[in-house]
């Protein structure tokens, strides 16, 4: 993935002057790397575009649960995280800097720190991740947690069909209403004004794990891209000359970060 | 490299393949906004904005992403088609987003018994 | 023109390679295939692929029409595996096929040909590419015999989460092949937007580069939605996450939203690179300049948007809101438009044209015709009336069948006709190749325009019994499908026979005037020996026809010797 696309610069890295055959000049090939990662880019855009349509469209039908169920994440951990990847961000773009000025052994350092920072970021997630496992706060059909006492279920089965006078009541149950074959029937609706957690608090924490889970991954990703970068900054292979790949690598990083941007204030601090 | 405005007159070695070498003090001040556009995120959810709360929070955060983008990620100093890529990007998520919520809004309160808000009596 | 060496004597400009150093003999050995970066083997690679898929996709077809000549049960296949049979069959023909047709086979071998560049912009991608699909066919396939899925292509929730049929293997594998597609159009677009060398200006490029950039354009911006919704697809079977489970608060439409967000670009993915291979084809062999060469071109363009918009006419029956049906009915109207624009354009070229009846222009006009009905029969069902009464009959099958397969895999046949002397330096049988052509085309038509007629007339798709009256139509439809499965056999083994005993060929064996016919057939492994010379791509009737080369040559400017 985005390996793939920062390995065309390595083809280039084990040539002496750094240019694939099929590229007329360096400027050409530097201009085309960063073109495909920033397609790339866009594709992942449209990745977690997909989770953020998903949280979307049950933020606005289920308003209450999401107000209701974000007071269980922590907002402390959660900004002191958002701190920390923008501190990640920093490093990476100084990172590039100092790749561009040929300072090997900044870059050096510079890389280490912002893995150091990832890696205090998923540790700072894990340590959420834990304590909403103990509690049952998961998704979907995992959770299990026991909110406060819910209201009593308001019976509203579906209403029996009336049999007019002097008509033979079918025997045939009422078609279900849309695509509703598996909901559980006689689910009462929202519960209203009633006091306790509102129904489906599951849907929040589902879009909240995949949301973190999928950006989580991105992270892990990010660090092998950046150890990697590392190994290859101590063979010296980056300088004014060539520093494709890092500043790819730092591309990448910086979306992960931007993503964190977003997801913040839409988990944390719903009101 | 095409003749490119460099307004920070970065001192730089300046190489074909190197790309813009972006001046400290820029890369410092971004990284110094954004922390204090954190920390005032925070502090206006705390805030009773009513329906508002959303928007400020979406402002403040595109006005973060916007700055790592046209700085940490330099596209303040690149070719406009990079923008043009990131933002036709927005632009599809922003559709599907948009019709996919006008749609299942308009169905949710017919389809399934107490999904989504109740209906305004 | 450029200073190519004819080594054979008597090909003129470029000749036929065979004898000499082309990227077919340039290195020798399993390896030097399967590792290779050169954009024409990993083209010729995946046409192996690609066919093979085609031909079991083909397999499953053939299996179903059997089993419908009967209306009731079948000693052939009980109804499970009759469900899991055209499951695979639409899951292999579209993401094994279709998809990567025409952009991943024909488009790498042509797509720096006709550029003028060396390779694709990252060599090392494309072959990931390859192997990505590689990885998740056989992620797909496995699924066959882990327990074959029996939901129907579009995977639709809820019945996608709960039958017990190994869902996850094979979704892992189109997400994985979602991958491929994304980095081969990741690969196109860069290559267009940064190798094009001196002279080839956007305007210059040939059509069937503007489909592919189109293309390239959707597979980039739709394939990823398709990921995360397989991604969560797979979240839900495995992990219970309940996004679309309604017991849990979930909205199954929601996933037809995502699902179709993606696939009906999709079709759009199929459909653009063929209408750019009929582009090359229409100019080439009315031996006359394209018409309308910039309303084609921005047509490509206007298509790929448009593609994105119209998504939720898959879902008028679906439980969408009747605003939202409206809207998409009314957009699903609009890209008949550009449709419209290239399709008379390319009769506008044809007009007053001196028609070359080669095979690859049979492919032509079949795919005009057949794209016409496809076409036009979409516009029936985009209508919302309409469509609540043909929604899930055999009308929505012949409709896409003649767009996927009288547009997609006639265009694909054309181009394979067209460029298999340049890719593989040998002619095939010109009266066998249009045997071929015409029992496809009778084949395709007996089989699927029965089924608009039993369509039109209520009968329900994609069931294992049906009524009695339809019996007859079924048996004509199938008797179709044995055509057609002839007319393929007859294409597979005059082609075989042309690698192995075809004439050589020429460099320009049908007039072209696009940059992949100034080189020698096969190329060599750098594409062109000297950089050649960018002109106008449909500038055809500067070629003629020279027996004494067997083959086209560029019409000496006055003064000067033919061929110079």
């Amino acid at each position: 993935m985005a390996a793939g696309a920062t390995r065309e610069g390595s083809v280039a890295g084990t040539h002496a002057h750094h240019v694939a055959h099929h590229f007329d000049n360096a400027e050409q090939q530097f201009e085309s790397g960063k073109l495909g990662m920033w397609i790339f880019l866009a594709t992942e855009i449209l990745l977690f575009g997909g989770l953020f349509c998903a949280y979307a469209v049950y933020r606005s039908n289920h308003p209450e649960v999401f107000v209701y169920a974000h007071r269980f994440l922590d907002t402390t951990l959660g900004a002191v995280n958002t701190a920390v990847l923008i501190c990640s961000s920093f490093t990476m773009a100084l990172a590039v800097r100092a790749a561009q000025l040929g300072r090997r052994r900044q870059l050096l350092g510079l890389l280490g720190t912002t893995i150091a920072l990832a890696a205090c970021f998923l540790g700072i997630k894990g340590v959420e991740y834990e304590q909403k496992w103990k509690e049952g706060l998961l998704w979907g059909a995992h959770f299990h947690a026991k909110l406060a006492p819910s209201p009593p279920a308001l019976p509203q089965t579906l209403p029996p069909v009336p049999a007019a006078a002097g008509e033979e009541r079918s025997l045939i149950p009422p078609a279900a209403i849309g695509p509703a074959g598996l909901a559980r029937p006689g689910r009462p609706t929202v519960a209203e004004g009633s006091e306790g957690p509102p129904h489906d608090v599951q849907v929040f924490f589902a879009v909240y794990f995949l949301m973190t889970g999928l950006h989580g991954i991105h992270v892990i990703v990010g660090m092998a891209l950046l150890s990697w970068m590392m190994v290859r900054a101590g063979r010296g292979e980056f300088g004014p000359a060539y520093v494709t790949p890092v500043d790819l690598t730092g591309l990448y990083w910086h979306l992960v970060d931007l993503i964190w941007i977003f997801l913040f204030p839409l988990l944390y601090l719903i009101r | 490299m095409r003749e490119r405005a460099h307004p920070e007159g970065a001192a730089a070695s300046e190489t074909a393949a190197a790309g813009h070498v972006v001046p400290l003090r820029v890369l410092a001040a971004v990284w110094g906004t954004l922390l204090a556009l954190t920390a005032l995120t925070v502090v206006a959810a705390g805030v009773d904005l009513g329906n508002l709360n959303l928007g400020v929070a979406m402002l403040i955060a595109t006005v973060k992403a916007t700055l790592v983008l046209l700085f940490f990620m330099h596209l303040r100093y690149d070719r406009p088609i990079l923008a043009i890529v990131f933002v036709t990007a927005l632009l599809f998520v922003a559709l599907f987003v948009s019709i996919a919520l006008l749609d299942t809004h308009a169905y949710a309160h017919q389809l399934i018994p107490g999904y989504g808000p109740a209906l305004p009596k | 023109m450029t200073g190519i060496e004819s080594g054979a004597a008597g090909f003129g400009q470029g000749g036929n390679a065979l004898g000499r150093d082309n990227y077919l003999n340039h290195e020798r050995g399993i390896k030097s295939w399967l590792l290779t970066r050169d954009h024409k083997r990993i083209g010729v690679m995946y046409l192996v692929v690609i066919l093979s898929s085609f031909f079991l996709g083909g397999i499953f077809a053939e299996l179903i029409r059997t089993k419908l000549l009967t209306p009731g049960n079948s000693a052939l296949m009980k109804a499970d595996t009759y469900n899991q049979m055209f499951t695979l069959h639409g899951a292999i023909m579209i993401f094994l096929f279709v998809i990567p047709g025409i952009p991943a086979s024909l488009g790498n071998f042509v797509l720096p040909l006709m550029l003028g560049a060396k390779d694709v912009a990252f060599p090392r991608l494309n072959l990931a590419s390859f192997y990505l699909w590689v990885g998740g066919a056989l992620l797909a396939l496995g699924s066959m015999v882990t327990g074959a899925v029996d939901t129907g292509w579009t995977f639709y929730t809820p019945y996608s989460t709960t039958t017990n049929t190994n869902v996850i293997m094979m979704v892992a594998g189109i997400f994985v092949l979602g991958f491929s597609s994304i980095f081969t159009g990741l690969n196109f677009v860069v290559t267009i937007h940064k190798l094009r060398p001196a002279g080839m200006t956007w305007f210059r490029m040939p059509l069937f580069l503007w489909g592919i950039y189109g293309t390239a354009i959707i597979q980039i911006m739709a394939t990823p939605v398709l990921g995360i919704t397989l991604l969560l697809l797979i979240a839900e079977r495995a992990l219970g996450i309940g996004i679309f489970d309604p017991a849990l608060g979930g909205d199954p439409v929601l996933f037809q939203h995502f699902f179709w967000f993606y696939s009906h670009p999709a079709v759009y993915i199929m459909i653009l690179p063929a209408m750019g291979v009929i582009s090359e084809l229409v100019s080439v062999f009315s031996r006359k300049h394209i018409f309308g060469y910039s309303f084609i071109a921005m047509s490509s363009i206007a298509i790929a948007v448009l593609s994105f918009l119209v998504w939720g006419h898959h879902m008028f029956v679906a439980g969408q809101s009747t605003l939202s049906s409206m809207i998409f009915s009314f957009l699903t109207f609009m890209v008949a438009i550009p449709s419209a624009v290239k399709v008379f354009n390319w009769l506008a070229t044809m007009y007053k044209g001196s028609i070359w009846l080669a095979t690859p222009m049979l492919y032509v006009l079949s795919f005009l015709f057949l794209f016409g009905i496809g076409g036009l029969t979409g516009l029936f069902l985009g209508a919302l009336a309409v469509d609540v009464h043909l929604h899930d009959t055999y009308f929505v099958v012949a409709h896409f069948h003649y767009v996927m397969f009288g547009g997609t895999v006639i265009a694909f046949l054309g181009g394979l006709h067209y460029w298999w002397p340049k890719m593989f330096g040998r002619m095939y049988s010109e009266f066998w190749g249009r045997i071929g052509a015409l029992l496809v085309f009778v084949g395709f038509n007996t089989t699927f325009f029965t089924q608009f007629v039993m369509g039109s007339h209520g009968a329900p798709r994609r069931s294992y019994h049906y009524q009695p009256q339809f019996e007859a139509y079924h048996r004509l439809s199938t008797i179709g499908a044995y055509i057609l499965g002839v007319g393929f056999v007859v294409i597979a083994v005059y082609l075989i026979h042309s690698l192995l005993r075809g004439r050589p060929a020429p460099a320009n064996p049908w007039g072209g005037a696009t940059l992949e016919w100034q080189t020698s057939s096969p190329p060599p492994h750098d594409n062109f020996e000297s950089t050649p010379a960018v002109g106008d791509p449909y500038d055809v009737e500067a070629w003629t026809w020279d027996g004494a080369v067997g083959g086209f040559v560029r019409r000496a400017p006055a003064g000067q010797p033919a061929g110079s």
